[in-house]
């Protein structure tokens, strides 16, 4: 087994056997965490907590009894998802050095299935934005900055070195980072308007959001209720599967969970994709798209329709409006989430104590970034009585109009929708920073935000290494609560094209001797 | 829409406080300033040991309501409470919604004979109906009211025989007055609205209190379906619609006691819409003449409660408590189908009545768990309705009627006095008996509606819709529970009327005690007397008694089966009346002692013993001479002075007509 390997037929197989210890595989990722640090992709390391649940994970399988495939599995999870007893800031002031007294229900199945939960990754403050760039422990850097694809491929733009490392992608990217550097195994996020699946496909891993209402949101620290989603980061997709399998199902603490049984499921090897019928919708040929992914994209049709698929163009054409939409809605809720952060319960709290009002503003105004407190500030617009019918109830229309667009498409015999999940490869982090976050935002949630909209599963799928040596990736969307069918898809796929393994100095030191590297990242 | 079923933790929580009750020398310091650091630490069960070990020490405080809080200052009485150290600045900007704290557990007595002084108040003043009409027609015939007057009088809205309130100096037209009710009921269940913590009232601050009721970031809201039964219980019961969807929404403000910053309410689709509330009041002075009104119920919507803010003013601090906080409530909105303060003390009466049968609230005005404010206005007949205002901080009946009638004088006066009436925000002070405006938040509160995107539509079915293969703990069935509603109280006062002959206002004191019908119906049960003459026993006697000693109907030191008893022994002549209203007297000691233990000990028994009798009317006869003469006169009205002598000598234990029979025998002799 390898810090790399796929976890069903691999590493729990290892597990199983005793080629590898739990504590040995904890230990090879704290390392490898601490070696990465620069990475930024922490926010904090779990090291004592996750030893000893690597120990106990241990003495389950010398018993000869392990809870199951994620036994002893090191993972990361996103620092907006409730840990008790570890830190859960936001990557905010406001919730810096907040101890919850919880776990969210997908940390602690996770817990509950043997995993050794390696630590919190970094974000946008609150999970607002798309670069992972603006939390208050600093941006988040794209391993493949360092990779010897990159290196090799990329022309320094600068002389040193230190500026040319590019974004993750946001605001999923610690975790991205985490699972794209070998430090884990797996690692939640959360996607609003694309907040898995665009750090995934910077970082060249698997990125899916599920249908909204498969897994609980208890304990995710939310951004907009209404469109959230606990995210999985892995390295293939068949681990993709493995932690949807153990994530999904109705919870009593989160009502808009459904309540239907949820069935794990192992993915077929697919060989024939003949009946599939896959949806190009022309609305993602969207501005901004760079050649390059627009080559690929078309690319990847062709290798549908070479092998029997059939792929026809559809329109989705409310897609346009989707920004503007989610805007409004996004920041109305933010508006609502964030009140409850007056300092009075929890959290930062201003010294200010002329009045209980200046306290609010105070502490409001100390714990939050300009982000947050412009999306509060217009989503409170939005919602102003005289406001709210122009602008929110008309987004929610809107919001209807674009879902309805996805039934329409699904309804005429459509089963996947095939599309680029960004318009372009990571940018430097110097050139991201140009321009400020609600414009990036804009630009970079256009192609899986509409997914959030209709509260569909999506998934990215690393496809090729741009002309940089980075990352790109495409993305599947498929019909309500058919993760299966979309996951059997992406799977093929992504046996098809082959996406190359990260280089990593870092990973050599760490994983060569006994553990080979397999030359594919999916390696079931 | 997945319900979270009541919770089974108060059970638990009750095990564990007889059982965890750490003895005197394990008791850890009592914290005196305790400040967020307490909340902040709290844990989903929050009431460690040590806090429930305060409780009994703590209990006179909490009982004595926040005034003497004030006094006492934080540092005496904060137990559990969060301090926000910081210096009041609009401490009454509360929102509507907001309304004063109970005022202690000065207690369940107090609030019940201040019912009971509602109830009598409203038979004395009942006033006319004919408001409405009079508005609708846009008539206004002036009536032949009483002439100005001058404020502080209680009955000065309306008057029994209709007709508008006249005109003060001015002459003119006469004054409409308007009012319409909301009314927050808390719902009686074990646990809140939307999260698994216990609803108690006055437990150690700040013991009650969920991730979710403290808005920890991520808990999420999960619906109570007992609330929601309660809800469509009582909808049901005030002849609403119940809508099939509807819908939650979320209120914004900032307050200290309101963690998330926000209020979850039904805004859009409330629970239950358009319905109405029968109540009776009496419109004269002898309690014999009733009339029958009706108030239409614009909606039933469920939402949360806040917690509650003690401002303490001299350490400059405000205190949080947050049990309350999303304990559900039914907001009752009436529309202003009322015109006085007795027609409003009234429909809250009946209303209160009403929860109280269904068991949806325990509906105790003084604990909290009903709170009414009233919306006044006056204008003259034909005109449109005049600018209201908003009165708060009613915390009994009694005081309703008096908020409402103050300010309908005060909208008055100042009208005719050239003044304009503010739309805001008024509290009653129940000292001074008048209305003062709060200190209202600068310009209008926008709250900012959202849907609650954390719960989907409530959906309720009835028998026709029900899927077949539906959850049956998921599904809220309308018509099921349409089935399973008890008698309302104006059924049953009905049914009392019919049943037993009584008079219908007798029907009305007898529901007005929690009690006091099934008391009557048990006595009724257990005598031969009849139940006529039983229902004086009860409304002259027994409520007296209760009502002098602040008692209950369940606290009565006289059971029914001893009433029945003592009755019996009347109606069988064993006894006088008046021997029996002194065993009465003597049961009330609550000695154990039965009525016939009583009569024999005290030898209160009739005379049984015939001659005994007669050899004691003769003594009379013989030494009454002048009397006896003039009767033999045909003065036939001497004759009772004689067996009024015959009474004085066996101490009452005679039967008249018996004596009387005697008398007459030997003075024909």
């Amino acid at each position: 087994a390898a810090l790399n390997d796929g976890l069903r037929s691999q590493v729990s197989a290892a597990l199983k056997e005793g080629r590898v210890a739990p504590t040995e595989l904890c230990q090879r990722c704290l390392a490898l965490i601490k070696s990465t640090k620069f990475l930024n992709a922490y926010i904090t390391v779990a090291e004592e907590t996750a030893m000893k649940q690597a120990e106990e994970s241990e003495e389950r399988y010398k018993r000869g009894q392990p809870l199951g495939i994620l036994d002893g599995i090191p993972v990361a999870v996103k620092d907006n998802f409730n840990t008790a007893g570890i830190e859960t800031t936001c990557a905010s002031n406001m919730l810096k050095g907040y101890i919850s007294p919880y776990n969210a229900t997908v940390v602690q199945k996770l817990l509950d299935q043997g995993a050794v939960l390696l630590g919190k990754t970094n974000l946008d403050e609150f999970a607002m934005g798309s670069g992972s760039t603006d939390g208050v422990f600093g941006p988040v850097r794209n391993p493949w900055s360092y990779s010897k694809q990159y290196k090799e491929k990329s022309v320094p733009k600068s002389d040193s070195e230190e500026s040319d490392w590019v974004i993750t992608g946001g605001s999923s990217g610690g975790s991205a980072a985490a699972v794209s550097s070998f430090t884990c195994f797996a690692a939640l996020g959360s996607d609003t308007g694309g907040s898995t699946r665009n750090p995934a496909a910077h970082c060249g891993v698997v990125g899916l959001k599920p249908t909204y209402g498969l897994i609980s949101r208890h304990g995710l620290i939310p951004l907009v209720n209404s469109m959230d989603v606990p995210g999985i980061l892995t390295r293939c997709v068949d681990d993709a599967a493995v932690l949807l399998g153990s994530l999904a199902g109705h919870d009593p603490k989160d009502s808009t969970t459904i309540q239907d049984d949820f069935e794990p499921f192992e993915l077929p090897n697919l060989t024939d994709v003949s009946k599939l019928s896959i949806g190009i919708p022309k609305e993602y040929h969207a501005p901004g798209l760079s050649s390059e992914i627009l080559a690929l994209w078309s690319k990847a049709a062709d290798l549908f329709k070479n092998a029997g698929a059939k792929v026809v163009e559809v329109s989705l054409p409310h897609t346009r409006y989707s920004i503007v939409c989610y805007h409004v809605l996004c920041t109305a809720e933010v508006a609502s989430n964030m009140a409850r952060f007056d300092g009075l319960e929890y959290g930062h709290r201003s010294d200010m104590k002329d009045s209980t009002e200046s306290m609010y503003a105070a502490t409001r105004r100390e714990g939050f970034n300009d982000v947050v407190r412009g999306r509060i500030l217009s989503g409170n617009y939005f919602l102003l009585k005289q406001n709210y019918e122009k602008y929110f109830v008309k987004a929610q229309k809107v919001r209807r109009l674009i879902a309805n667009d996805f039934v329409k498409v699904f309804r005429s015999g459509v089963d996947i929708l095939l599309t680029p999940t960004t318009l372009s490869d990571a940018a430097p982090y110097t050139e991201f920073i140009q321009e400020d976050n609600r414009t990036r935002s804009t630009q970079d949630d256009i192609l899986t935000q509409a997914a959030n909209m209709a509260g569909l599963p999506a998934i990215n799928v690393p496809t090729a290494l741009s002309e940089r040596g980075l990352p790109v990736g495409l993305q599947f969307i498929g019909r309500s609560f058919q993760e299966k069918q979309l996951l059997t898809v992406a799977k093929w796929f992504e046996k098809q094209v082959q996406f190359p393994m990260i280089q990593l100095e870092e990973v050599k030191r760490h994983d060569s001797g006994v553990f080979q590297h397999q030359k594919s990242a999916s390696f079931s | 829409m997945p319900y979270g079923g009541e919770s089974k933790l108060p059970d638990r929580n009750h095990v564990a406080l007889q059982h965890s009750m750490p003895t005197a020398c394990e008791r850890p310091p009592v914290k005196r300033h305790l400040d967020l650091s307490q909340l902040r630490r709290f844990k989903e069960q929050p009431s460690s040991d040590a806090h429930r070990s305060l409780q009994h020490s703590r209990d006179k405080h909490r009982t004595c309501g926040p005034r003497s809080r004030r006094r006492g200052g934080a540092g005496a009485t904060a137990g559990g409470l969060t301090g926000v150290v910081v210096r009041r600045h609009s401490p009454h900007s509360a929102p509507p919604s907001r309304t004063a704290f109970p005022r202690g557990r000065c207690g369940r007595l107090a609030a019940a004979s201040g019912a009971m002084a509602a109830a009598v108040a409203l038979a004395v003043r009942g006033c006319g109906g004919v408001w409405r009409r009079a508005r609708q027609r846009g008539a206004g015939q002036p009536g032949p009211g009483p002439g100005p007057f001058p404020r502080g009088q209680r009955a000065v809205a309306c008057n029994a025989r209709g007709g508008a309130v006249p005109a003060g100096k001015s002459g003119l037209a006469p004054w409409v007055p308007v009012v319409g009710l909301e009314i927050h009921a808390q719902i009686s269940s074990n646990s809140k609205l939307f999260s698994g913590s216990q609803v108690q009232f006055a437990a150690p601050p700040n013991s009650l209190v969920s991730f979710f009721d403290a808005s920890l970031p991520g808990t999420l809201p999960v619906l109570n379906r007992r609330c929601v039964e309660a809800a469509v219980m009582t909808g049901l019961a005030l002849n609403c619609s119940i809508n099939k969807k509807s819908l939650f929404d979320r209120k914004h403000y900032f307050y200290a006691d309101l963690p998330a910053g926000y209020q979850i309410t039904q805004q859009r689709v409330p629970i239950a819409v358009n319905g109405c509330l029968s109540y009776s009041l009496c419109i004269d002075s002898k309690m014999s003449q009733m009339v029958t009104k009706t108030v239409r119920i614009k909606q039933i919507q469920l939402e949360q409660d806040s917690g509650k803010s003690l401002h303490d003013d001299t350490r400059s601090q405000t205190l949080v408590d947050l049990n309350r906080a999303g304990v559900g409530l039914m907001e009752v909105v009436m529309e202003p189908d009322m015109c006085c303060g007795e027609e409003a003390a009234a429909a809250v009466r009946e209303l209160q009545l009403i929860l109280q049968t269904l068991g949806s609230s325990q509906a105790v005005m003084a604990e909290g768990q009903l709170r009414v404010d009233a919306n006044v206005s006056v204008h003259h007949p034909g005109e449109p309705y005049g600018v209201r205002t908003e009165v708060k901080n009613i915390n009994s009946i009694r005081f309703l009627a008096k908020a409402i009638d103050y300010e309908i004088q005060r909208q008055i006066e100042e009208l005719e006095n050239g003044g304009t009436i503010l739309n805001e925000t008024r509290a009653f002070d129940s000292k001074l008996g008048c209305t003062v405006p709060m200190r209202d938040k600068e310009g209008k509160q926008d709250y900012r509606f959202m849907p609650e995107p954390n719960l989907p539509p409530l959906i309720l079915y009835d028998t026709k819709s029900l899927p077949a293969n539906m959850n049956h703990q998921q599904v809220i069935n309308i018509d099921w529970i349409h089935e399973r509603l008890p008698d309302l109280p104006s059924v049953k006062r009905k049914k009392l009327v019919e049943k037993y002959g009584i008079l219908p206002e007798h029907s009305f004191t007898l529901l007005n005690e929690d009690g006091l019908a099934e008391f009557f119906e048990s006595v009724v049960k257990r005598t031969q007397m009849k139940p006529k003459k039983v229902i004086g026993w009860i409304l002259n006697d027994l409520l007296s008694y209760l009502k002098q000693h602040s008692l209950t109907v369940k606290e009565s030191p006289v059971s029914s089966f001893l009433l029945g008893d003592l009755l019996n022994l009347l109606e069988k002549k064993e006894i006088s009346s008046t021997a029996a209203k002194q065993v009465f007297a003597e049961l009330w000691k609550g000695e154990g002692k039965t009525p016939l233990e009583i009569v024999k000990e005290q030898k209160l028994g009739l005379l049984q013993d015939q001659k005994e009798l007669e050899q004691i009317c003769q003594a009379v006869i013989d030494g009454q001479e002048n009397e006896v003469m003039a009767i033999k006169a045909g003065n036939q009205k001497v004759l009772n002075k004689l067996i009024g002598l015959v009474q004085k000598k066996t101490q009452g234990r005679s039967n008249p007509v018996l004596v009387k029979q005697l008398l007459e025998k030997k003075l024909s002799e």
